[in-house]
Formats: C-alpha cells, sequence, structure tokens
C-alpha cells in the first residue's frame, strides 16, 4: 500500500531530538539511523532512487525545454540581448522559401528512408533467420553499419560520392551504362536521394535485427501447421509472420520515424543542406541560422517547428505502450 | 539451384551493401596520394599499401588526443548514466509510490526527445554554467539521453528477476536498500553490462554535441576532429580522413564484437514495454 508521504516528518524529527552541542557523533549516528528507516519506506527510497535521474532530466532537457520556447518569442542573436516578439519568427518562417523547402525535405527524407528500411529490413531479417554456415557471423557483421559513429562512415560515402574519384561512377562508367560521371551531390533531387540512400544503408541494420528478435520467438510449429493445411510461403508470411510480428514493427518505424525525421548529422555531413539549401532538414538549417548566422530565437523556433510532429509520434507510442500493458 | 536464387544471391548483395563502405575507408587508408589521386588507376585495389596516412594522423593532428578524450568522456557518462538509470529502474520496476506512473512515462517522453529539438538552448544553458569547450560539458549531457534509456532498459529486466528473493533477504533483517544492493543487484549484471555497453557506444558516436560545445582542438572527440581537422576549406584530406574514420570506428566495433548479444538484448529490450 502507498502511504502519502509528508516530506517534513521523520528525518527532521531525528535532528530535533539531538542534543544541541553534545555528543555530537551520537546525534550523526541517529541521524543516519533515522535516515534509514526513513528510506525503509517504500515512498521516501523510491523518490530518493529517482532524485538523480530526474535532476538531470530537469536541468538538461526540461529548463531548455522552456528556454527553447521562449527564445522561439524572441529576437535573440548571440551576445545580444533578446526582445520578445511573440510569433514573428515563425510567421517570416512560414514565408521563407528556404524553410518550407527545408520542412517538405523532412518529410520526404523522412518517408522514403522509412519505407524502404522497414522493406529492406524486413527481407534481410527473413535471410538472417534461415539455417546457413555463417549464420553468426553474417548476423553479427550485418549491424556493423548501425554502430560505428554514423558522422565517419558518413564520410566515407562522402567520398564514394566525390565529383571526380566517385567509386560508382567508376563501376558505372565500366559497364558503360553512363557516359560521363553523376554528380552525386551537385544536383538537389540527386542530392536527396543520396541522403535517403545513406540514411537507409545505416537503418537498414537496426530494423532487421529488431524484426530478427522479433522472428525467433514465432513458433516453429505454427508455420508446420499451416504448411500442413497447404498455405504457401507467402501466405505463411501474410497470415503467420506479419501479425506475430506486428508489435515489434510497429515501435521499430516509430522509432525510426523520431530519428530520421530529427536527424542532423547525415546531411551535415553530405550536403550541409546544400546544393543552394535545397536539402535542408529542420535540424540542420536550425542549426545553420542559429549557430552559423547566431540567430538563437530564430534558431530555436526552426528546431520547435518538429515538436508538433514529435509530439503525435510520441502519443502513439504511448498509446501502444497502455495498450500493450 | 533455387536455393541460390532466393537465399544465396540477395544474402551476399546484402552484405557486399553493408560492409563495402568499411572496405572502401582501408583501401582509400592505404593508399599513397599519387595511387590515391589517380584517375586511371583501379580504385579497388592498393598496389602499393602505404601507412603514410596512419602516421599524419598521429603526428600532425591531435588523433591521439581525440581517442583520449572521446575514451574520458564515454566512459565517465556512462558511467554516472548506469548508476542513475539502475536506480531509477529499480525504482519504477519495485517500489509503489505516489507519481510513478507519471514518473515512468516522463522517463520515456525524455527517451524519445530528440538532441536536435533543444540543441540550441541547451548550448545557451552550457554556455551560461560556463562549460563551453570542456569535456565537462559533455560528460553532463550525454546522460539526458542516456539515462532515459538505461532507466528504461533497467525497469524492464528487473521485472524479470522474482521479487522473492528480496523478500527473502528482508526477513532475514536486510534492509530495502540492502536487498537491492546485495540481491537484485548482482542479479541485474547482464542487464547493466548490455545498458553499459549500448550507452558506450552511443557516446562514443555522438556528434552534434560535440560539435557544438568544444571549439579548440585539443578538447575534441573523434567524430568532431576528423570532420573539422582533415576538412581545410575545400581540401579533403581524404587518405587520412579514411584512416580516421576506420580507426574511430575500430574502438566501438570490438566492444560490440565481444558483445553482440548484450549489444543485440539492449536494442531490442529498449523497444518493449
Amino acid at each position: 500500500m502507498t502511504l502519502p508521504t509528508s516530506s517534513s516528518s521523520p528525518s527532521g524529527a531525528g535532528g530535533a531530538l539531538a542534543p544541541p552541542t553534545s555528543a555530537l557523533r551520537l546525534a550523526t549516528a541517529a541521524r543516519w539511523r533515522s535516515l534509514g528507516q526513513y528510506l525503509e519506506r517504500e515512498g521516501p527510497l523510491a523518490y530518493f532512487l529517482m532524485l538523480p535521474a530526474l535532476l538531470v532530466l530537469a536541468v538538461f532537457i526540461a529548463y531548455p525545454f522552456g528556454l527553447g520556447i521562449w527564445l522561439s518569442l524572441t529576437d535573440k542573436l548571440v551576445g545580444q540581448p533578446a526582445t520578445f516578439v511573440g510569433l514573428e519568427n515563425f510567421v517570416t518562417l512560414l514565408d521563407s522559401q528556404i524553410f518550407r523547402r527545408a520542412a517538405q525535405n523532412t518529410v520526404v527524407y523522412t518517408v522514403a528512408a522509412t519505407v524502404l528500411k522497414l522493406v529492406l529490413g524486413m527481407a534481410l531479417a527473413l535471410l538472417l533467420n534461415q539455417k546457413f554456415r555463417w549464420q553468426r557471423l553474417a548476423r553479427a557483421s550485418s549491424l556493423l553499419p548501425w554502430i560505428v559513429p554514423t558522422v565517419l562512415s558518413t564520410m566515407a560515402w562522402l567520398w564514394m560520392f566525390d565529383a571526380t574519384y566517385s567509386v560508382f561512377n567508376w563501376i558505372l562508367l565500366r559497364l558503360g551504362l553512363v557516359s560521363r560521371g553523376v554528380l552525386w551531390l551537385g544536383d538537389p533531387v540527386l542530392a536527396m536521394t543520396s541522403l535517403v540512400l545513406v540514411n537507409t544503408w545505416r537503418g537498414v541494420p537496426f530494423f532487421a535485427i529488431s524484426f530478427l528478435a522479433g522472428l525467433q520467438t514465432i513458433s516453429r510449429e505454427l508455420y508446420e501447421a499451416a504448411a500442413i493445411d497447404g498455405a504457401g510461403a507467402a501466405a505463411q508470411f501474410r497470415h503467420i509472420t506479419l501479425p506475430l510480428i506486428q508489435p515489434v514493427l510497429l515501435v521499430v518505424v516509430l522509432f525510426s520515424i523520431i530519428w530520421t525525421f530529427a536527424d542532423f548529422q547525415l546531411v551535415y555531413a553530405l550536403t550541409r543542406g546544400g546544393p543552394y539549401n535545397s536539402t535542408h532538414l529542420f535540424a540542420t538549417l536550425a542549426y545553420q541560422v542559429g549557430l552559423g548566422a547566431g540567430a538563437l530565437g530564430r534558431g530555436a523556433a526552426i528546431s520547435l517547428s518538429m515538436f508538433p510532429v514529435l509530439v503525435i509520434v510520441v502519443i502513439v507510442q504511448l498509446w501502444y505502450l497502455r495498450r500493450h500493458e | 539451384m533455387r536455393r541460390i536464387i532466393s537465399f544465396h544471391l540477395p544474402m551476399w548483395l546484402f552484405m557486399v551493401a553493408l560492409l563495402f563502405p568499411f572496405y572502401w575507408m582501408a583501401v582509400t587508408s592505404l593508399k599513397a596520394n599519387q595511387e590515391l589521386y589517380d584517375v586511371r588507376a583501379n580504385p579497388l585495389i592498393v598496389k602499393a599499401p602505404s601507412l603514410v596516412h596512419y602516421g599524419y594522423l598521429f603526428a600532425r593532428t591531435s588523433f591521439a588526443r581525440w581517442s583520449l578524450n572521446t575514451l574520458v568522456v564515454s566512459v565517465v557518462s556512462t558511467a554516472i548514466s548506469l548508476a542513475a538509470g539502475t536506480m531509477a529502474g529499480y525504482a519504477l520496476a519495485r517500489l509503489r509510490f505516489r507519481g510513478a506512473g507519471p514518473l515512468g512515462i516522463v522517463i520515456f517522453i525524455s527517451y524519445l526527445v530528440p538532441p536536435t529539438l533543444l540543441f540550441i538552448p541547451l548550448a545557451e544553458v552550457v554556455r551560461s554554467l560556463d562549460l563551453l569547450d570542456s569535456p565537462l560539458a559533455l560528460i553532463l549531457t550525454y546522460p539526458t539521453f542516456l539515462i532515459p534509456f538505461c532507466t528504461w532498459l533497467m525497469m524492464s529486466y528487473f521485472k524479470t528477476i522474482p521479487r522473492d528473493l528480496e523478500d527473502c533477504a528482508r526477513i532475514d533483517g536486510a534492509s530495502r536498500l540492502g536487498a537491492m544492493v546485495r540481491v537484485a543487484l548482482p542479479l541485474a549484471v547482464p542487464g547493466i553490462l548490455s545498458a553499459g555497453i549500448f550507452s558506450f557506444t552511443l557516446s562514443w558516436n555522438e556528434f552534434l554535441y560535440a560539435l557544438i560545445f568544444l571549439t579548440s582542438v585539443e578538447q575534441k572527440t573523434i567524430p568532431v576532429g576528423v570532420v573539422a581537422d582533415l576538412v581545410k576549406g575545400d581540401a579533403f584530406y581524404w587518405g587520412s580522413l579514411m584512416a580516421g574514420a576506420l580507426l574511430g570506428s575500430i574502438p566501438v566495433a570490438i566492444v560490440y564484437s565481444f558483445f553482440v548479444e548484450h549489444y543485440v538484448r539492449a536494442l531490442t529490450g529498449a523497444l518493449k514495454g
């Protein structure tokens, strides 16, 4: 049972009972003992254990969040006092071609990459779930793109997309598929495609390994029974695998949507938002405006523009969590 | 034959696609510049392997220093987050207290907050605490995404440990805290290991905060140092860049290869409620 706790009583009482000057050590011991008794109760112990975590979250998440909202309503520039301007930043942003382009890019990037990761991740999971000789090695090494520092592997991609030395161009030219090198990052559409490609490369392992964990919990007997009933591979996938893996699927997709939607480093490393600000996402534009140009208020407003979409995803997550329990 | 088309071929395609960039890093890092920038040479092979770019990395850049910084920041922020996350996870899994439900939701939501949502005001907070360009800035801010993760993972791990064991210890006279430290904690070591490995790789790989909180060359971490110092204006030092990218990836790859099972458990465990 839970007793309502009043924070003042036991530990304070211990201090008050101790004699004021003499036997200081005794008093300390008594205080420790009463602290011990205090922590015997579930409520106080729980708050004591939660305190460090909540402190960090309050100072470095909750407070910055409030500060961010305030900044977004001001014309704050680096090193200058802020003046409240209401929603002016947001109004200006909605009029800005570059901002609208970034919003559109973020949606395209998120949807395209998530769909690709979903399909390819499922395919890879089904492959890795079969029995074969190098299975353990294949499973372990397929996760490598996900675990290494993204910005470092993205530099390898940047080099593979190089205007002069692109290895893709070398292969395409050799195969006679193109007559001259493709400028992978020089054209808005191609650059966006490249970004989606690299994001997919990095994210597929996460999807695959999560799906694989889901697949492994499905009993073989179900498939055997279905096979006896005459269901082919496609029917088995549709009527057994998919429904049973659906919970994992939903959670993985929701997580991925958040990470992709709020992505920064991949675009920063590959295109810096170029060519001509055509591949910015919310986060990279916020960085360029807020920290590059020093318009902190405007930058904070760009970041916070992600908030509504994030709220929707979080609500779906919470709803799902509730239903799952 | 059917198995080749339905299994071996796609499997090989996946493996080549997933691992080729690493091969490309290695090949690039081992070529001296005249071979690297020879348009007529076959780029896929190395004719005359050379360690010149690795030499450059250690002699002419602060790569060794960046490695040390990254290691210190990752270890300390992981340790802090593990401690705070294990405590909070235990409370949420085991203890009944007012506000347990809402606090669990708060932790879960903060787990979902992407760093890019708050980095501008957070930079202001770091500046006002006078922590800019100090490793402390990262040690204190990395826990913002590590603690929610550790808490969430440890909470679900503690739920799998039977309660009876702690109850027995308490009947034998152990205090609540004593039962947690001496009975539940040792049993939770696999969970702590999973959370620790995952947190370590997350901090090792972090880029945005390190990019904006650190300014001087000597303070940087590997991801930021490599990207910032091996690109000078329009000049990319590709050989050294790829050498740095490879060396910066190897530590996490090693940690991962030793603890694949733990890493995967953390990865998939964090998805569950």
